[in-house]
């Protein structure tokens, strides 16, 4: 037997048989009634309690917490953290790409408008592409891998090769056509965006949730789960999907950034949001014309931007590791 | 043995890639000879024909720029816009309406086919008649039996106003006089054609022959990569190539194309990008041109919007046009990229003028305007949670960033709600403008066909005119148009243009912003750049260093 | 297998169908009249207009297209685009430049993203591991539109080490700033999917077992490591080329690539149905035939994972 054979994570499986040392000793000496003892007193922690547990006590986690709380505070209350409203005060292009002032800390684009101020304006549609939109795939996409890859058979055929319909329909040409449903003509939000990135969003994260559940799912502790008595579905959920979530959350943390920038790039094509709608794929956009005389209003929603990817990463790596026993240290 | 297998992959990879990377290649580089004077071949910015490269079905900039290489018509314009005879000897009308062109002896096409008198008129019949579906065909409306030859299922194919006199005359009866319609004869509709290309126009069209200062190369328009032109060496009109060929390397955005030209690895750029109209000067030195050319961008407002109509509406327009700071969108968007608008037309035209009355509804005057929109509201309130947009087309063009800058003013000075209004596509735009089923103002551009203040005016803003995306209608206008049609001459036509204007610049139907500007750049290999009235470099007078 | 193979070929039906119908749906409903759009800002010719609607089938119902696109397609023809030229020759040239493009991008995501993503496993928390986290946000958190013409003045027009277009024959050499510009973007992905791998793999006990067997620390890694490590990887790789093959419209734009996504974009904002389906049909070939070599790759990777055939 090859080393790699042993299933990478037994532990779901068994819980309790954690602490079993590993050598060989006679039957007889072993106290394994005792150590396989189920203490009924204390209700046993589940996976996610047990995750909770430990992420409480990682820096990581606390320091993603407390960014992504100020992302979403800035997006609910943008007003508290700028006293412009650039919808209200409309810019003056006498101020046009003009370096920070008073009252204007980060300078002025090339329409004249208070970088600052449209930063943090545009922090509710970007977050809400951003967040949403990895939300909306997650749930669709996951479902669809996620069944393709354990049930495998028909229902793969099917959900795989839908999937691989919806991949290759350009995302321009969908955009296009979506925008232009009577729904969206008139009014055209960070909701209309979300919808379009969800519907041609969903293909990929559906294959890597597909590809982490076919590797898993003929793991042995979901033989042995099986073995148990767990149903086919009740495995799946309990056994395979949660050891099948670290290539999913790194997908999903990196795409949370990718589509806050797919709606600068659809701005570019020209088929993003509408200008009066502020955000920060606008403005990066909006900036690109002058970026070699000044680069500054597409730098700093640009680095807002890697603020908010950056805290979702470390929330993303700090959740993995709070679910993957073996990385956690000893 | 596991080890192995990992590396067996890293090398199935590996060679899947070299096969799928080496089978690169085919066709030829774009690259001159190195060569100074006239032995050097230009590379300019071009973009993929539309359509068969037929002179007649070609109505946009990417083909329109090689059909005026390879073909040459009766006349040409020179640099400033006068017509310069070529194919023609002469062309006479007294009346306006019916005129008598002679041709040159011994024209031919580069295939050897002889062109005569017979050849314009079946070039012509064929570009009109419906059933052939050339896209310019509506050039021909005014010559006599045009509407029976375009009709839908028409079965006629020639126009009645055509007739062959000799193997080198032949005459023309318009339908109504129009004075200015000899100037209309340089534009590319107009050419001739051999009679291989009425037979089989799309075979021809991948492979024009044409009797102008160049001719395609053998297998020259590689698709979507580059078009390559030699000179014809039988041309003898005024347009004699000076350099040993034009080669239009196809962008699809003028960015790259700069970086090209930064590069050298591209001798002229036509239109420098707007991202880099700040740094041009810097990066170009002296090899840059600033050359007002006959082309103007407006806001057309549609009438047939309750709040735009009436007197109510008259006043609204006005006050949005004095509301707009010409001056500073120009200087601060485009960096003098544009001229600000004074009338409706361009200031490279014969008859221009810039001090029509009315013009100074077109001058920025904030409490003018405020006070205008006062007045039409005292008529007819304006609903202060109505939007006015401003629908432009955003796949192409750059016009992002200066409707912002107007949104930006009339909300500041005219304290209204105002939205720039993007359509994805110019074909959606076009739609709703032609349909007639705009809800706000639409960005319009117009590009002169032919050097004429009438090709500014009629077909735009003419009652029922098919570029008459304002839906105006006003018969005094009419009339003050076809006044300046039958004119005697042409600047007696001229004057009763602006007259026309004076009308237009009270009415505003749409509110002229800026005239167009040709602002482009050549390499250091090149001199002798120079653009014509119509915004395009005179390729054919550019020689290498 | 065989069985398995040929199932998975026979599937290609049913997601062509489909595939050729949901695009030509789409394009049928795009707004605007391609053949107005023709016309520019000047008057439509309605007589001129009728007739080229009746060239291109676009004054039939939907269904009728959709039919005749489909019976030209099995009678070995595809259709002409606005320019009068056969759909299969624009075909012809705009694929073999995208394949060259897409390929090296993978190549360049592939090599750099699982080296860096295994370094940065190996090291997690130390100095390399935060680097590569600071540039991996700077590759997300900035469009490739700037990106790409960052690089393209700097690399290209500043130093002069590579020309800022490709030249009409697209060759290997031009392509290099562009593959590598259309591989940023993933490479993030292949980065911290590798790494996050890496860390979960590295504490399994078959590593450890593997290293107190006494193996060397190269050998640990690069078997017993790196080989369980690859499958999430390959799942993205593997998805991934054929979103590159789809063409990168922007990056494609920046760079003057004449490829897929150039084509594609223009024949989705011209209406040029034909095209676009044909072009999309391709794309699902690729796409499936890709998925299915990833399955394949699986089985190799990794002995448990079976297939009922």
């Amino acid at each position: 037997m090859t080393p790699e054979n042993i299933a990478p994570d037994q532990r779901s499986a068994a819980p309790a048989r954690r602490h079993i040392e590993h050598f060989v000793a006679d039957f007889a000496e072993t106290p394994l009634q005792a150590t396989d003892k189920v203490k009924e007193d204390q209700a046993p922690l589940s996976l996610w309690g047990e995750a909770w547990k430990n992420l409480r006590r990682q820096p990581l986690f606390l320091i993603s917490a407390f960014l992504i709380l100020v992302v979403v505070a800035v997006s609910l209350f943008p007003s508290l953290f700028s006293g412009i409203d650039p919808a209200s005060e409309a810019c003056q292009l006498a101020n046009s790409d003009a370096g920070p002032a008073a009252g204007h800390p980060l300078g002025f684009t090339q329409q004249g408008c208070d970088v600052y101020a449209r930063v943090i304006f545009g922090t509710r549609s970007s977050v809400t592409v951003g967040l949403f939109t990895t939300l909306g795939v997650l749930l669709i996409g996951g479902i669809m891998g996620a069944l393709a890859g354990y049930y495998g058979g028909w229902v793969d055929a099917v959900l795989a090769r839908v999937n691989d319909i919806f991949f290759a329909l350009p995302l321009i040409l969908g955009a296009i056509v979506m925008m232009q449903l009577p729904v969206f003509r008139t009014n055209r939000t960070a909701w209309t965006l979300v919808l379009i990135l969800v519907t041609f969003g969903w293909p990929q994260i559906a294959r890597i949730t597909r590809g982490a559940v076919i590797e898993v799912r003929n793991a042995d502790f979901v033989t042995a789960a099986r073995s148990l008595g767990v149903s086919k579905f009740g495995a799946l959920l309990r056994h395979v999907l949660p050891n099948s979530l670290a290539p999913i959350i790194v997908v999903a943390t990196i795409s949370l950034g990718t589509f806050i920038v797919a709606e600068s790039t659809l701005s570019f094509l020209g088929i993003g949001l509408p200008p009066s709608v502020m955000s920060w794929g606008n403005d990066i956009q909006a900036a690109q014309a002058s970026l070699r005389s000044n680069p500054m209003p597409l730098l700093w929603p640009a680095i807002a931007l890697s603020i908010t990817v950056l805290s979702f990463i470390m929330l993303g790596d700090a959740l993995r590791d709070a679910l993957d026993p073996k990385a956690r240290k000893r | 043995m596991r080890f192995s297998r990992t590396s067996k992959a890293l090398g199935v990879m590996a060679i899947a890639a070299l096969a799928l990377t080496g089978c690169g290649g085919g066709g030829s580089t774009a690259g001159g000879s190195t060569g100074g004077g006239a032995s050097k071949v230009i590379i300019a910015d071009g973009s993929e024909p539309q359509r068969p490269l037929m002179p007649a079905d070609t109505n946009e900039v990417g083909g329109g720029k090689v059909i005026d290489l390879i073909f040459a018509g009766l006349v040409s314009y020179d640099p400033s816009g006068k017509p310069v005879n070529e194919l023609a000897e002469s062309i006479e009308g007294k009346d306006g309406k019916n005129f008598t062109i002679k041709l040159k002896k011994d024209q031919k096409f580069t295939n050897g086919e002889a062109i005569t008198a017979k050849t314009f008129v079946d070039s012509w019949n064929f570009g009109a008649a419906a059933k052939n579906a050339q896209l310019s065909g509506s050039f021909f409306e005014s010559i006599k039996g045009y509407d029976e030859a375009s009709a839908e299922g028409s079965k006629v194919e020639t126009m009645s106003g055509l007739k062959v006199v000799d193997d080198l005359t032949f005459t023309v009866e318009l339908k109504q006089p129009e004075s200015d319609w000899p100037l209309r004869l340089g534009y590319s509709a107009f050419v001739p054609v051999p009679s291989g290309a009425l037979k089989d126009p799309k075979g021809f069209g991948e492979k024009p022959v044409g009797n102008g200062p160049y001719k395609l190369a053998d297998g020259g328009w590689q698709h979507n990569v580059q078009i390559q032109l030699v000179p014809n060496p039988e041309y003898n009109g005024p347009r004699k190539a000076k350099n040993a060929g034009v080669t239009f390397k196809i962008f699809q955005n003028d960015d790259a194309a700069y970086q090209d030209l930064l590069s050298n690895n591209l001798d002229i750029l036509q239109t420098i990008p707007t991202s880099a109209l700040k740094n041009f000067k810097s990066d170009l030195g002296d090899r840059t041109i600033n050359k007002p050319y006959a082309g103007n961008q407006t806001i057309a407002i549609p009438e047939y919007l309750p709040e735009w109509s009436g007197e109510a509406g008259k006043l609204r327009r006005q006050a949005l046009s004095m509301a707009i700071n010409r001056d500073e969108i120009t200087k601060v968007i485009f960096s003098g990229a544009r001229q600000p608008a004074k009338d409706f037309t361009a200031p490279v035209l014969d008859g221009y003028s810039d001090s029509i009355p009315g013009s100074e509804n077109l001058k920025f005057d904030a409490e003018k305007a405020k006070a205008t929109w006062a007045k039409a509201d005292a008529i007819q309130k304006w609903d202060a949670n109505k939007t006015f947009t401003i629908a432009y087309n955003a796949d192409k063009g750059g016009h992002k960033a200066w409707v912002e800058a107007v949104v930006n003013q009339l909300k500041n000075t005219l304290g209204i709600k105002v939205e720039g209004k993007p359509y994805a596509t110019f074909k959606e735009a076009r739609n709703d403008a032609t349909a007639g089923t705009l809800t706000g103002s639409i960005r319009a551009g117009w590009q002169a066909d032919y050097p004429s203040l009438y090709n500014f005016l009629g077909p735009i803003y003419k009652t029922g005119a098919g570029s008459n995306d304002a839906r105006y209608a006003n018969p005094a206008f009419d009339k003050a148009i076809s006044d300046g049609l039958a004119a005697s001459s042409v600047s007696e036509g001229n004057k009763a243009m602006n007259k026309a204007q004076e009308i237009l610049l009270t009415d505003l139907p749409a509110i002229p912003l800026w005239y167009q500007v040709a602002q482009g750049g050549w390499s250091d290999k090149v001199t002798n750049v120079d653009y014509g009235w119509n915004g395009v470099p005179l390729y054919y007078n550019i020689s290498g260093k | 297998m065989a069985t398995y193979i040929l199932k998975r070929f026979l599937q290609l039906i049913p997601v062509f169908l489909g595939a050729t119908l949901l695009v030509y749906f789409l394009v049928f409903s795009l707004p605007g009249d391609p053949i107005v759009a023709l016309f520019g800002d000047k008057p439509v010719n309605e007589a001129v207009a009728a007739r080229l609607r009746e060239q291109y089938h676009l004054d039939q119902p939907f269904w009728i297209q959709y039919l005749l696109y489909l019976k030209g397609i099995f009678t070995f023809d595809l259709g002409q685009d606005f320019s009068g030229r056969p759909i299969a020759a624009v075909l012809g040239e705009v694929f073999p430049v995208t394949a060259r493009l897409a390929v090296m991008a993978l190549i360049f995501e592939a090599v750099f993203g699982i080296i860096f993503g295994l370094i940065a496993g190996l090291r997690k928390g130390k100095f390399f591991d935060g680097t590569v986290l600071v540039a991996s946000l700077i590759v997300i958190g900035i469009p490739i539109f700037v990106l790409g013409f960052l690089l393209q003045f700097t690399i290209g027009v500043q130093l002069g080490w590579a020309k800022p277009t490709v030249s009409s024959a697209a060759t290997v050499q031009d392509l290099i700033l562009p593959a590598i510009v259309l591989g940023l973007g993933s490479f993030a992905y292949v980065l911290r999917l590798t790494r996050t791998s890496v860390i979960e793999n590295m504490n399994a006990d078959y590593v450890r077992t593997a290293t107190a067997k006494g193996l060397s620390r190269f050998r640990v890694v690069r078997v017993h490591i790196l080989r369980n490590s690859l499958i999430p990887v390959i799942t993205f790789l593997g998805a991934d080329l054929g979103a590159l093959m789809g063409g990168a419209i922007v990056t494609e734009g920046i760079f003057n690539v004449p490829g897929v996504g150039n084509r594609l974009y223009r024949a989705v904002t011209q209406g040029e149905g034909p095209t676009v389906v044909s072009i999309v049909t391709v794309l699902v070939l690729i796409y499936v035939v890709s998925n299915l070599l990833v399955d394949l790759l699986y089985a190799w990777l990794d002995p448990r994972i079976r297939y009922d055939a």
